[in-house]
């Protein structure tokens, strides 16, 4: 039974971790929380839809051509909006992120209607493999699976290549990185390209589990936040165990305790966390820039 | 943190004055004869949009004064509504005590939410509110004490003598509520608690530093704008007569805070007038087709395009870039446009007085 648990908490912590590691790489380089996140995510997931059921064409293109939307929704929306703006004060910017989404989510129903659509995918959420005395459906296997490569791939991209290094060194100071030839405004428009590709996987893989529309990350972007807050809203590492501690909490409290209030624990993790250790449980403190 | 190019001293100058007594005067005379003249069916709408306005009050507390956002503001409508309704039925209380208490429980959470969120630095408070929002009607989703997703139906409320049950009287109702509400709201920002407020949205760190108890006030905003928010809830629920968890959505928060930033953050005028044209736009999205000329162009538009079914999004989408190219072109909204064009009017006027020569016309 706890394995079972386990199992399905590492599951949905994936998808929590993947929404976690895309805001935080964002929020890391411009202390702007990105609620747009969710909703630039969704709107990839309809564009593999679109591509999938109008377009018939397999799921390589179809996936691809929404990873591709979603690197160019981020680049656009850092280069054409958040950039564009004359006050670019936190509330502005936090705001600006808002208002995007809300935009994103209208058209989104506005283009694909309200109703629930069942999302296509090559694994099936109800096809069950047994691994030790636990059964897990092939799409969470699917699903653990691809989002630790992803994570991989991504921390050594940071940690291993010329461009991640320029990254992480903006994140980190954006003056003393420019007067050492990083192009920092490059830079930050493709973390945003790399942020949404990373958001646009965890609803892809999210797609399958429930189905389509346009509130299809809503949870997940609470979620993210949540495993973010946790693990640390300005460590990367920590985010990401921070959404696989949060499925598992999840899952633990919808076996033990309540199915119905299982939504509510995200809200009353970031609660307890701001109480006892605002900085999350791997993150140092923050100091506040003047 | 709101930048203004503009003299502050000026800005103050054009609004107050002896004619502002005259200025409310006349408007509730506008007030008390509109649902007069106007057909039973627009009070309806009338009276949606001065919810809309309480919460626009609360939010330019939050948002517009102090300089921190809420996106779960939709939660504390819900709890002001339940409350209100949950009182009436379950303990038998009258509308007239329900409400007020309604709007401290309100305050209550907000207090109880704002407090670990307010006394850090950094989007806390965006985060918490945002969870709290969507926890919010999950609870009420699944709690028989609350009806679930089937919702509450709303007893009739009397005011004393006074029946509650028509649209009209509910209008002078919600009306006089708002008034009340707005002119306290006004009177609140020129006191030491608002400025206070402003401290704190202008520069946190200069507020601190001048004594100001950043996070004692940040938690005070953020309770006061619950409050108000809360007591819109309960008006809501009285208007509308059923409540559901399905009307307190995540995109109703944010269409809240459209509303304040729309009409122009921290400019009590601005709130009311963006609360307006937002609380029309939500209460009209379903019938964006029996718009004239652009209804038509619309549907037509939305059959090649995108989908009719999906129409009433179109709502959204509106609200969304609203935000976005306030944002972005006018970060001050409708009040900036409005300080604008008195500037242009004043600068043409000084110009022609400079440029002509002291005649019997000029002054």
């Amino acid at each position: 039974m706890l394995l079972q648990v386990l199992a399905s908490g590492l599951s949905a912590g994936s998808i929590y971790a993947l929404m976690a590691l895309a805001l935080v790489i964002t929020y890391k380089t411009t202390e702007v929380p990105n609620f747009a996140q969710g909703d630039m995510a969704m709107v990839s997931a309809f564009i593999a839809y679109m591509f999938l059921t109008d377009f018939q064409t397999g799921f390589i293109v179809a996936f691809g051509a929404a990873l591709v939307f979603a690197f160019l929704l981020g680049v656009g929306f850092e280069g054409l909006v958040l950039r564009r703006m004359r006050n670019p004060t936190h509330l502005n910017l936090i705001i600006m992120t808002l208002g995007f989404t809300l935009a994103l989510f209208g058209l989104a129903g506005w283009k694909w209607g309200a109703d629930q659509r069942r999302f296509p995918f090559p694994v099936s959420a109800s096809e069950v493999v047994r691994l030790g005395g636990v059964s897990v459906s092939t799409l969470s296997v699917a699903t653990i699976l691809i989002a630790a490569v992803l994570m991989v791939v991504v921390f050594a991209f940071f940690r291993f290549t010329k461009l991640g290094i320029a990254m992480q060194a903006t994140q980190q100071d954006p003056i003393a990185a420019r007067i050492n030839g990083v192009p920092t405004r490059a830079v930050v428009g493709l973390t945003f390209g790399i942020s949404s590709v990373i958001g646009s996987v965890a609803a892809l893989l999210t797609a399958p589990l429930i189905t389509l529309d346009p509130t299809l990350m809503w949870d997940a972007l609470l979620k993210g936040f949540a495993a973010a807050v946790l693990g640390g809203l300005n460590t990367p590492v920590g985010a990401v165990l921070g959404g696989y501690l949060l499925g598992v909490i999840e899952n633990l409290f919808g076996a033990y305790v309540s199915v119905e209030f299982k939504s509510v624990v995200a809200f009353l993790i970031i609660v307890i966390v701001l109480w006892f250790r605002p900085s999350g449980l791997f993150g140092r403190h923050h100091e506040r820039k003047v | 943190m709101i930048q203004s190019s503009r003299d502050h001293y000026a800005d103050i100058r054009l609004f107050s004055g002896r004619g502002s007594w005259l200025k409310l005067a006349l408007l509730l005379v506008v007030l008390v004869s509109l649902p007069l003249v106007l057909p039973g069916y627009r009070v309806f709408t009338l009276n949606y949009m001065a919810v809309f306005v309480i919460v626009g009050l609360g939010m330019n507390v939050l948002v517009g004064d102090t300089g921190q956002i809420s996106l779960g503001h939709a939660g504390f409508l819900a709890i002001g509504a339940y409350t209100t309704v949950l009182l009436m039925t379950r303990l038998g209380m009258p509308f007239p005590f329900a409400l007020p208490i309604a709007g401290c429980v309100s305050a209550l959470f907000g207090f109880l939410l704002g407090l670990p969120a307010l006394r850090l630095a950094g989007p806390y408070l965006a985060i918490a509110t945002l969870g709290f929002g969507l926890a919010i009607t999950q609870i009420i989703a699944h709690s028989a004490l609350f009806g679930g997703h089937m919702g509450l139906v709303v007893p009739d409320a009397t005011l004393g003598p006074f029946s509650l049950s028509g649209d009209v009287s509910k209008y002078y109702l919600i009306v006089g509520v708002a008034v009340v509400l707005a002119l306290g709201v006004r009177n609140l920002s020129v006191t030491r608690v608002g400025r206070a407020f402003r401290a704190i949205r202008d520069n946190e760190i200069a507020a601190a530093t001048m004594g100001v108890d950043v996070a004692y006030y940040k938690t005070l905003s953020f309770a006061v704008s619950a409050a108000l928010t809360g007591v819109a809830g309960g008006l809501l629920a009285l208007m509308t007569g059923f409540i559901s968890p399905g009307v307190f959505t995540f995109t109703l928060s944010l269409m809240f805070l459209a509303m304040v930033v729309f009409g122009g953050l921290g400019s009590i005028p601005g709130a009311i007038l963006g609360s307006i044209v937002m609380g029309y736009l939500n209460l009209e999205m379903d019938a964006f087709q029996e718009l004239p000329v652009l209804g038509r162009a619309l549907e037509d538009f939305s059959e090649r395009f995108m989908s009719t079914v999906g129409l009433p999004n179109f709502g959204w989408v509106v609200t969304g870039m609203l935000i976005v190219f306030t944002i972005l072109l006018e970060p001050q909204g409708l009040y900036g446009l409005w300080i604008r064009a008195l500037k242009a009017i004043k600068r043409s006027k000084s110009a022609d007085a400079n440029s002509s020569l002291p005649g019997p016309g000029a002054n």
